[in-house]
C-alpha cells in the first residue's frame, strides 16, 4: 500500500535527545529497501501562498490555510505492506520525535 | 426428539456457538477480509444451528458443522455480489473454496483468534471503537447492547463500528499478531482494552455489563498466550474484582463497602483460580501486582485478618512500574494498615505534593481516617466533614458525615 506521511512540527518535541535517528540514514535506509519512493522538506510557512476559486473568482492569500502551530514541514511518499509497517517506518523518522507525522493511505478505488 | 432433549441441544448449540463464534468470524476475516460478510455469516449460521439442532442432533463435532455453514453462507453471499466487484470477488470466492471445514488450518501457527483480538485493539483506532469492536465483532454482543451499556444510541454505534471496520480495510490494519518487540509494545494496549471492557458499560443495575465476556476473552487470551504472565495476570484480576459481584450491593442496593461485605457471597471458585494463576506467574507485571493485592483481600477470611505488609509491599513495586497519584495514595492507605497511621500519613503527604490528588475527595477522606486512627480527632473531624463537602456521590457524602460526627 502506498502511505504519504505528512512530516510536521508540533511545538512540542520531545526533550529526550539520547539515540536521536538521523535523517539521511533514515533516508538510505528506506531508500534502498524501495520502500521511500519520494519525499522532500518544504521551505518555510512564511513562503505558503493559499489558492481558492470561489464563484469563478481567483483567490490568492499569504500563507498556509491553517493557522496552527502543527506546520507541515515536509512529505515521504512510503509503499509498505501495511499500517504496522509504516507505523515502523514513522517511528524511526527523526521528526517523529521533534514533532509529529500523520501518515495517510492512499485512496484506493479498486473497492 | 423429547422436549428435554430439545432444549439440551439447544443448551449444546448455545455453548457450542458460544465457543466456535470467534473462531468461525476471525478465519473469514483472514480468509475472505471481509468484516461484516463474516459476522453476518457467522450469525447466520449460528442461528440455522439453534433452528435445526433441536430437530435433527447435535451433529458429532458441532464447531466443524458450524464453520461449513457459516463457509457456505459467506460463498453464497460473495457469489451473488454484483458485477462490478468481480475481481474482488473471483479472489474470495477461490480462497473460501479452497479454504477447509476446519476453522484453523493445521499448518497455520498464530491462531485466527488472536489477529482478530489484535487488530480490534489496534491503537490506530479510538478507544471507544476497539471497545465496541472486540465486543461486536468477538463476543457478538448486539450493537443494541453496547450503545445502551455505553449511553449512547443505537446509530451512533452502529456509525462507530461502520467507521472502526473502514478504517481498518483503508488505512491497511493488518490482520496479525505483532512479532518481536513490538508485541510487548502492543499487549499492554490489548490488555487494557479488555480490562476497560470490564469496567465501563453499566446494565440497568449499574453493574458492569460485560463482565462474563470480559473474563471470557481474558481466558481466552490467556490460554492463547503462555508465555505472556500479564495476560494470566489480568484474567485473575478480572475474577478476583467479579468474585464480589454477589456482595457488592445491600438489599436496598446500595454499594457496601469492602470491609462490610459478606464474604461467604464471594465467589470463592474464581478466587481460587486467580490465586492458582497468580501462583504460577514467573514475573509481576502492573496487573499481577493489582491481581496480588486484591488476592491479598479475597483471601482474607474477615477484615481484620487482611495481610496489609503484602499489600503494602505489592503497592511499592506497583509505584515503581506505573507511577500515578492514585496508586501512591492507594499505597499510603496500605502502609497506614500495614505500618501504623503515621507511615500513611507521612507518604500520603508526599503522594499530595504539588497538589496532584487535591480534587480528588478520597485523598481528604484517607487521610481523615489515617488521622483519626492517629489519635487526631478533632482534626480527623474536620477533614471527614471537608471531603464530604467535595465528594459528588450522595452515599459516600452520608458515609463521611457519619464519620465526621464519629471524631467530634
Amino acid at each position: 500500500m502506498k502511505y504519504m506521511m505528512f512530516v510536521c512540527v508540533d511545538g512540542d518535541p520531545d526533550p529526550d535527545k539520547t539515540d536521536e535517528p538521523d535523517i539521511d540514514e533514515w533516508v538510505a535506509t528506506n531508500d534502498a529497501k524501495g520502500r521511500r519512493l519520494q519525499g522532500h522538506v518544504l521551505a518555510p510557512k512564511t513562503s505558503a501562498t493559499t489558492v481558492r476559486v470561489r464563484n469563478g473568482q481567483l483567490l490568492i492569500s499569504d500563507g498556509p490555510f491553517t493557522e496552527t502551530k502543527e506546520v507541515i514541514v515536509g512529505y515521504d511518499l512510503i509503499e509498505c505492506a501495511d499500517l504496522d509497517e509504516a507505523i515502523e517506518v514513522a517511528r524511526t523518522h527523526p521528526m517523529a520525535r521533534g514533532g509529529r507525522i500523520e501518515i495517510r493511505p492512499f485512496a484506493d478505488f479498486e473497492q | 426428539m423429547t422436549q428435554s432433549s430439545a432444549a439440551a441441544a439447544r443448551g449444546v448449540a448455545a455453548g457450542a456457538a458460544a465457543d466456535a463464534y470467534p473462531r468461525i468470524v476471525a478465519a473469514l476475516i483472514r480468509v475472505t477480509g471481509d468484516w461484516t460478510l463474516a459476522e453476518d455469516s457467522a450469525q447466520d449460521a449460528l442461528a440455522t444451528a439453534l433452528e435445526r439442532w433441536p430437530v435433527d442432533g447435535v451433529p458429532d463435532n458441532p464447531g466443524a458443522w458450524l464453520m461449513t455453514v457459516a463457509r457456505n453462507r459467506a460463498l453464497d453471499t460473495i457469489r451473488r455480489a454484483t458485477v462490478e466487484r468481480r475481481k474482488l470477488r473471483d479472489v474470495a470466492v477461490l480462497a473460501l473454496t479452497a479454504a477447509t471445514g476446519e476453522p484453523q488450518p493445521p499448518d497455520e501457527v498464530v491462531d485466527d483468534r488472536l489477529r482478530l483480538i489484535f487488530t480490534c485493539c489496534h491503537p490506530a483506532l479510538p478507544l471507544e471503537a476497539r471497545v465496541a469492536l472486540t465486543l461486536r465483532t468477538i463476543c457478538a454482543v448486539p450493537t443494541a447492547d453496547i450503545a445502551r451499556a455505553f449511553l449512547t444510541s443505537e446509530s451512533t454505534m452502529t456509525r462507530r463500528l461502520t467507521r472502526a471496520k473502514a478504517k481498518i480495510a483503508d488505512a491497511g490494519i493488518p490482520y496479525a499478531v505483532p512479532e518481536g518487540p513490538a508485541l510487548t509494545e502492543r499487549l499492554p494496549g490489548v490488555l487494557a482494552v479488555l480490562y476497560l471492557l470490564f469496567t465501563h458499560g453499566y446494565n440497568a443495575d449499574g453493574e458492569p455489563a460485560f463482565a462474563a465476556e470480559a473474563i471470557r476473552l481474558a481466558r481466552l487470551l490467556a490460554q492463547l498466550m503462555p508465555a505472556q504472565p500479564e495476560a494470566s495476570a489480568l484474567l485473575a484480576l478480572l475474577l478476583l474484582q467479579h468474585s464480589r459481584r454477589a456482595a457488592r450491593r445491600d438489599a436496598d442496593g446500595n454499594l457496601v463497602t469492602l470491609d462490610k461485605q459478606d464474604r461467604a457471597r464471594w465467589d470463592h471458585t474464581a478466587i481460587d483460580e486467580a490465586t492458582a494463576l497468580l501462583r504460577d506467574l514467573p514475573e509481576d507485571g502492573p496487573y499481577a501486582l493489582q491481581a496480588r493485592i486484591a488476592a491479598c483481600h479475597a483471601t482474607a477470611p474477615s477484615p481484620e485478618a487482611t495481610d496489609w505488609a503484602t499489600i503494602a509491599g505489592s503497592y511499592d513495586r506497583l509505584v515503581r512500574l506505573q507511577p500515578s497519584p492514585v496508586i501512591e495514595l492507594n499505597r499510603a492507605v496500605a502502609h497506614g494498615y500495614a505500618f501504623g497511621p503515621a507511615a500513611g500519613l507521612e507518604l500520603l503527604a508526599k503522594a499530595r505534593a504539588g497538589g496532584a490528588l487535591d480534587d480528588y475527595p478520597l485523598a481528604l477522606a484517607a487521610e481523615a481516617d489515617l488521622t483519626a486512627r492517629d489519635g487526631d480527632h478533632e482534626r480527623a473531624a474536620d477533614l471527614f466533614r471537608e471531603a464530604a463537602a467535595r465528594t459528588h456521590s450522595e452515599s459516600e457524602r452520608r458515609a463521611l458525615l457519619e464519620r465526621a460526627a464519629e471524631n467530634a
